[in-house]
C-alpha cells in the first residue's frame, strides 16, 4: 500500500492553501453578509485554473487526475464553503456533463471558455416537486420541427444566474419509456434561449456568497442539436454526474472540517480561562483529539474513493460512503468549534459561526444523507 | 535575457521549530518545507525579466532530495528548468560552501543577471548572495525593493530603501542582486502551471559533476562552526498599569519604567 500523494498534489494543495488564505478568507466574511457573488474572486480562481481541471487539455482544461480536483475544493473549502460551491458545481455539474457526455462540436463549443473559468454552466435537476424523487422531474421537452420546447421549472440551482452563467442543462422528460418508465434527457440551454429565465434566489443559511438559481421554462425553444446524448439517456447521465459530484460534496465536508478544527486549535490553544489555554483541559484537548482522528478517517475514505475512479475502478458505493461520512464528519466539527469558541462562536466575526451555517447543506444537497444511506444499502445488499 | 535563481528551502515560517537532541540543529521531522520567501521574491522577479525581455529562467538549488519539490514549484510559477545540487557531502556546508558549490554551477552558464534572496529565513547569514558575486567575480546589488533592467539589457537599476530614502544603483550586467520584501508579490503556482512543470528539466548534479572536491564543501570546507543553537527566551507575562485616572496611570506607568524597567 501507497498513501503517498505525488509532489504535484502537495505542491497543487500548497498553491491552492495559499491562494485561499491570501485571497478568499479577507472577504468570504463579508461576501456572506451581503449575499453577493464575487466576479473578482470568481476570476482570480479562475486564473489560478479551477476549473476545467480534470477536463483534457484539448479542451482547455488542466489535465489533471480526479484526486487533484478534490484536494483543489477540499483546500477552498478549508476557508469558505461558499467558493468551494462555485468551484465544486462549476466542475462536477457544470463541465461534468458537457465533457463526458457532450458531442465534439458541444465539447469545442462551450468547454474551452468555460475552463477559462469565463463561463458558469448549470446543471438543472432538482424542481419543486422532484428533490430526492429526482427521477419524478415534471420539466417538459417536446420536439418540434427542429426545435425542442421546453416547460416547467428547476429549483435550487448552483451557477444557474450569475452574470457569467452561459446556460443550463436541465433533465426533461420526453416521453414514456418502451418498459413504461419516464424517459428523461438533457437538453443544453444557453441564456438568453427565448422563453428561459433564471432568478437569483436569495434568503440562504448556507453558501450566501455562491449563486443559486431558479429556472423557468415557458414554451422554451432551442435548437434540436441541443440534446446532450441520445435521447432517453439523462437518467443514467444523471447518476454518473452525482457519482463524481458527491466526491466534489464530500472534499467540501473534509476541508471544512479541516477548517474548523484549524481555526478551533489556534482558539483554544490562544485562549486562556483560570489561568490556562483552554486546549490544556482534556474535556477540550479530547474534543480536538476527536476531531483530527475523523479528519484523518474521512480523507482516508475519499481519497480512497478517488483513487478508484482515477484508476478506471468502480467507485459509486466509496462516493455515496464518502459524501454521507465527510459531511458528518463536519457536522460534527463544526458543532464541537462553535462549542470551544464559546460565546465567540456565536459572533459573525469569527469563522466558525459561518462554517456552521455553510455545512447544513451537505447532508442535503446532491443526495440527502439519507437517500446516501438507501445508496448504500442498496450496494451492499441490504435491501 | 539568460536569468539564474538561486532558491533555498527552509522550513515553513509557521512550523514550529524545536531543537534537536545535538544541540547545535534543529529538529526536521515533522518540518514543513517551502521556498524561502526571499527566494520567491527572486523567482517572481526572474519571470516579470523574462516576460519583458524573454530568454530563460533557471533554478538552481542546493540540498537533499526533498528540495526538488521547491524547484519543481518554481517551474511551475513559470521558470523554465532547474539544477538541483544534491550530495552527501554537502551537509555541514557554511555561506562560503554554498556559494562555493552554486558558483561551480554558475561558471559553466550563460547569464545576464543572477537573483537571489537577501537572505534565508532560517540561518539568517544573509552572505550568500555576496559571496557568490565575489567569487564569479561580477557586481552586486543588495537588498533591494526595485529592479529596472534598461531596455537593451545592458544594465541594471536597483533600489535599496536607506534611512530616510532610497538609494538607486546602478550596474552593467552581468550582475547579482539581492531581494528584499516589497520587491514584488510572487504569483502562485497555477494549475496548468503545475501539470507543465512535470515536463520541465530537473539536472541532479553532484559535487564530483561540478569539479569539486569534498574538503572545499561541508564540514570540512566550513569556515564557521556552529557550537549551540538555543530556544529564544519565552516571554514574560505583560503588567497592567493601575490607576484611577489617567493622570494617575501614566504616573504609575513613569514610575514602574524607571524603577522596574529601568529604561528611563
Amino acid at each position: 500500500m501507497d498513501f503517498s500523494l505525488s509532489m504535484e498534489h502537495e505542491i497543487l494543495r500548497k498553491s491552492v492553501r495559499d491562494f485561499a488564505e491570501n485571497e478568499i478568507k479577507p472577504v468570504a466574511r463579508e461576501l456572506d453578509e451581503k449575499e453577493e457573488f464575487s466576479y473578482d474572486t470568481m476570476k482570480a480562481m479562475a486564473d489560478l485554473g479551477l476549473f476545467g481541471m480534470f477536463v483534457s487539455e484539448e479542451y482547455g482544461g488542466q489535465g489533471m487526475d480526479y484526486v487533484s480536483y478534490i484536494i483543489a475544493t477540499e483546500e477552498i473549502a478549508r476557508v469558505d464553503g461558499s467558493h468551494a460551491a462555485t468551484v465544486a458545481a462549476g466542475n462536477s455539474l457544470g463541465i461534468g456533463p458537457l465533457y463526458y457526455y457532450g458531442n465534439e462540436e458541444q465539447k469545442k463549443k462551450y468547454l474551452p471558455k468555460a475552463c477559462r473559468g469565463e463561463t458558469l454552466w448549470a446543471f438543472g435537476l432538482t424542481e419543486p416537486n422532484a428533490g430526492s424523487d429526482a427521477g419524478n422531474s415534471q420539466t417538459t421537452a417536446v420536439l418540434d420541427g427542429n426545435e425542442w420546447v421546453i416547460n416547467g421549472s428547476k429549483i435550487f440551482i448552483t451557477n444557474g444566474s450569475s452574470d457569467i452563467t452561459a446556460g443550463v442543462i436541465p433533465l426533461t422528460r420526453t416521453g414514456i419509456r418502451k418498459d413504461g418508465k419516464r424517459e428523461l434527457t438533457s437538453i443544453i440551454v444557453e441564456a438568453g434561449s427565448p422563453g428561459f429565465e433564471a432568478r437569483t434566489m436569495h434568503g440562504k443559511l448556507m453558501w450566501r456568497a455562491s449563486n443559486t438559481a431558479e429556472l423557468y421554462f415557458e414554451d422554451c425553444r432551442v435548437p434540436k442539436e441541443n440534446l446532450l446524448g441520445p435521447v432517453g439517456d439523462g437518467f443514467h447521465q444523471m447518476l454518473g454526474t452525482l457519482d463524481g459530484g458527491r466526491l466534489s460534496i464530500a472534499a467540501m465536508g473534509l476541508g471544512g472540517a479541516q477548517g474548523a478544527f484549524d481555526l478551533s486549535l489556534k482558539y483554544s490553544r490562544e485562549r486562556v480561562q483560570f489561568g490556562k489555554p483552554i486546549s490544556t483541559f482534556q474535556v477540550n484537548a479530547f474534543k480536538l483529539a476527536d476531531m483530527a482522528t475523523e479528519i484523518e478517517c474521512a480523507r482516508l475514505l475519499l481519497y480512497k474513493a478517488c483513487w478508484l475512479r482515477d484508476n478506471e475502478q468502480p467507485f459509486a458505493k466509496l462516493a455515496a460512503m464518502a459524501k454521507l461520512y465527510c459531511s458528518e464528519v463536519m457536522s460534527k466539527c463544526v458543532d464541537q468549534s462553535v462549542q470551544l469558541h464559546g460565546g465567540y462562536g456565536l459572533m459573525k466575526e469569527y469563522d466558525v459561526e459561518r462554517f456552521y451555517r455553510d455545512q447544513k447543506l451537505l447532508e442535503i444537497g446532491e443526495g440527502t444523507s439519507e437517500v446516501q444511506r438507501i445508496v448504500i444499502s442498496r450496494y451492499i445488499g441490504a435491501v | 535575457m539568460n536569468i539564474l535563481v538561486c532558491l533555498k528551502q527552509v522550513p515553513d515560517t509557521e512550523t514550529q521549530i524545536k531543537i534537536a537532541p545535538d544541540g547545535m540543529s534543529i529538529a526536521t521531522e515533522n518540518i514543513k518545507w517551502i521556498i524561502n520567501p526571499y527566494d520567491e521574491y527572486a523567482v517572481e522577479e526572474a519571470l516579470r525579466i523574462k516576460e519583458k525581455f524573454g530568454g530563460e529562467v533557471t533554478i538552481i538549488g542546493v540540498g537533499p532530495k526533498r528540495v526538488t519539490e521547491s524547484i519543481r514549484t518554481a517551474l511551475a510559477m513559470g521558470a523554465d528548468k532547474g539544477i538541483l545540487v544534491d550530495d552527501p557531502a554537502i551537509t555541514g556546508s557554511d555561506s562560503l560552501g554554498i556559494a562555493r558549490i552554486l558558483s561551480a554551477v554558475i561558471k559553466d552558464l550563460d547569464y545576464d543577471i543572477i537573483l537571489c534572496g537577501k537572505q534565508g529565513v532560517d540561518d539568517d547569514y544573509g552572505i550568500v548572495g555576496s559571496i557568490l558575486a565575489e567569487l564569479l567575480g561580477i557586481p552586486q546589488i543588495s537588498v533591494v525593493i526595485k529592479v529596472e533592467v534598461s531596455e537593451d539589457a545592458s544594465t541594471v537599476k536597483a533600489h535599496r530603501e536607506v534611512e530616510g530614502g532610497t538609494l538607486v544603483i546602478e550596474s552593467a550586467l552581468p550582475a547579482l542582486i539581492t531581494a528584499q520584501k516589497g520587491l514584488n508579490e510572487p504569483r502562485y503556482a497555477s494549475l496548468p502551471g503545475i501539470m507543465k512543470a512535470k515536463k520541465k528539466p530537473l539536472d541532479a548534479k553532484t559535487i564530483a559533476d561540478l569539479g569539486l572536491d569534498a574538503s572545499q564543501v561541508g564540514e570540512n570546507g566550513a569556515k564557521i562552526k556552529i557550537k549551540q543553537i538555543t530556544p529564544p527566551e519565552e516571554r514574560k507575562a505583560g503588567k497592567i498599569v493601575e490607576g484611577e485616572t489617567p493622570q494617575e496611570m501614566a504616573a504609575n506607568l513613569t514610575r514602574l519604567l524607571h524603577e522596574e524597567a529601568k529604561v528611563i
